[in-house]
């Protein structure tokens, strides 16, 4: 089995954003009195992992636990600090589900660039174009433009547009409820094909009951540090003891 | 497991240049540049009757605008609407380009923080855009040459050199706008200031020769904007090759800014997520 993620001592240090300087005046006036001071926060503190290929890897942790930015390093839009950064596959999108959509645009137009922002060139996306315009059910208004879509459509359209290209590295962030129940299970089902396969999963949750149905390894983050890592069973249960 | 020859691999510690990660990133994603610089066609113009016909009525509209108002000052200068205009015509694209790769670094920034992209996607589409509002700019221009009867000569066909070298000089200083603009976001007011200034500073709707000496000499030889005017005003209004001096400091100043800029950018591109 090869190693799909490989983390060695990663740090990411935030500056701490009460002392981030807005303004070019500001940052002139604090040169000249000398009072430029960084405070620092760490948001993850020397973190090492390795996820094989095929794996479905958990990460648990509260809100503010670092869980977020560990996904921004996989995913490559956040540069560490520190510690080095091997991945082997592509990384499905943290897309928030219709982000970068112009209102202006009709669907179909929108689905074209979405496509293009997620590094699909023009031919990828025209062969997708029609299934996506199918799953997400809007074949009567791709033509409009998106302003004129009820909210449920525009996750519609997006959740169509970002599931429809089959990653080596699928990041599931919270439970994705896009339109109604029906809708909800179409998206159920279209998740489980993605994972299908070879895909490497990494699951990032609240609920420690759907990481232990599907997670075979997984982590616990805690105020940026690892608390616990190994088989999933294991990690969930030390987790449990220490917080419910 | 087979082994994939073609998986995409990614590894921190081999990374090449960033200013040739960015320039490999920007060709391998030249379909989202072109989707870009289509989106901001499209919603410009998508709610308006006339539709891109504004492009063209725009600097028209303002030439007609300041023909009226300055012509009995500078009478003395022939066909004054094609002065103006192909001057305007440069000028707005430098100063629109480089506006939009400020707001679209921001814009694009709540995109950063959720999938990788080239960071330079996002000025180098304003720059296209502007491209197009240049070109479709020319068309009402041509116009305009036959309706004051200045001649049009075979030296027209150097403008693609002029407006390469503008492109080059306004992608430059659009990279270090947008990378300044990340950390200090009132670089965008501020430059809007210096804009105005530097527009009435370079002879776009007065001839050069109504400025007094030692003014002249300031304003002409430090200003880069003004050589990039130049070549514009020499083979439109004039019909003539720009001077070799016009075109070698003018060649030189672009090209440096944008070699400046685009490692300036790529350099600091990776800092962006936390800033933004």
């Amino acid at each position: 089995m090869q190693t799909a993620i490989n983390l060695h001592n990663i740090s990411v240090q935030y500056r701490a954003p009460e002392e981030r300087i807005g303004t070019f005046k500001e940052y002139a006036i604090r040169l000249l009195q000398k009072k430029i001071k960084h405070k620092t926060f760490l948001a993850l503190n020397d973190i090492s992992l390795e996820i094989k290929e095929g794996d479905t890897f958990g990460i648990l942790g509260r809100n503010g636990a670092g869980k977020s930015t560990l996904l921004k390093v996989i995913s490559r839009v956040l540069a560490p600090t520190k510690g080095r950064v091997q991945i082997r596959g592509r990384v499905s999108p943290l897309l928030e589900l219709g982000a970068g959509f112009h209102p202006e645009l009709t669907g179909r137009e929108n689905i074209f660039l979405n496509g293009a922002l997620l590094g699909h060139s023009y031919h990828e996306i025209e062969a997708r174009l029609e299934s996506i315009i199918k799953f997400s059910e809007i074949e009567g208004f791709i033509e409009a433009p998106i302003r004129t879509y009820s909210t449920g459509m525009v996750a519609r359209l997006g959740f169509a547009v970002a599931t429809a290209w089959k990653p080596e590295i699928l990041i599931l962030d919270e439970v994705l409820s896009v339109g109604d129940e029906a809708f909800q299970q179409k998206c159920q089902i279209k998740l489980d094909e993605l994972r299908s396969g070879n895909v490497t999963t990494i699951l990032v949750s609240h609920n420690v009951n759907t990481m232990q149905a599907l997670c075979t390894r997984a982590i616990w983050l805690d105020h940026g540090e690892v608390r616990a890592s190994g088989d999933a069973a294991r990690v969930i249960q030390i987790y449990k003891e220490q917080n419910l | 497991m087979s082994k994939n020859t073609d998986l995409f691999e990614y590894d921190n510690a081999k990374r090449i240049h960033p200013a040739l990660e960015e320039l490999r990133g920007i060709i391998q994603y030249k379909d989202l540049v072109f989707q870009l610089i289509r989106r901001d066609i499209i919603s410009r113009y998508k709610r308006s009757a006339l539709g891109v016909a504004w492009t063209m009525l725009q600097p028209l509209g303002m030439m007609i605008i300041l023909s009226i108002v300055f012509s009995n000052l500078f009478h003395a200068v022939r066909g004054y609407p094609v002065y103006i205009l192909s001057g305007l015509l440069a000028w707005t694209f430098f100063s629109q380009t480089t506006t939009a790769a400020v707001i679209q670094i921001v814009w694009g920034a709540t995109l950063f923080h959720r999938i990788y992209l080239p960071r330079t996607s996002f000025p180098v589409s304003a720059i296209g855009t502007g491209l197009v509002n240049l070109i479709l700019g020319l068309i009402p221009l041509f116009f305009i040459l036959l309706a004051t009867g200045v001649p049009i000569t075979w030296n027209i066909l150097f403008l693609p050199v002029g407006i390469l070298l503008l492109t080059a000089f306004a992608l430059g200083i659009a990279l270090i706008l947008s990378t300044a603009a990340v950390y200090f976001p009132d670089v965008a007011e501020m430059y809007q200031v210096v804009l105005l200034g530097w527009m009435y500073l370079t002879p776009i709707i007065y001839p050069e020769d109504i400025l007094p000496e030692p003014l002249r000499f300031w304003l002409t030889s430090f200003n880069p904007m003004y050589y990039l005017i130049k070549i514009f005003h020499a083979v439109i209004y004039s019909g003539e090759l720009p001077s070799l001096r016009i075109l070698l400091v003018g060649s030189f100043v672009s090209f440096a800014t944008l070699a400046v800029g685009w490692l300036f950018f790529s350099k600091k591109a990776d800092e962006f997520t936390y800033y933004i």
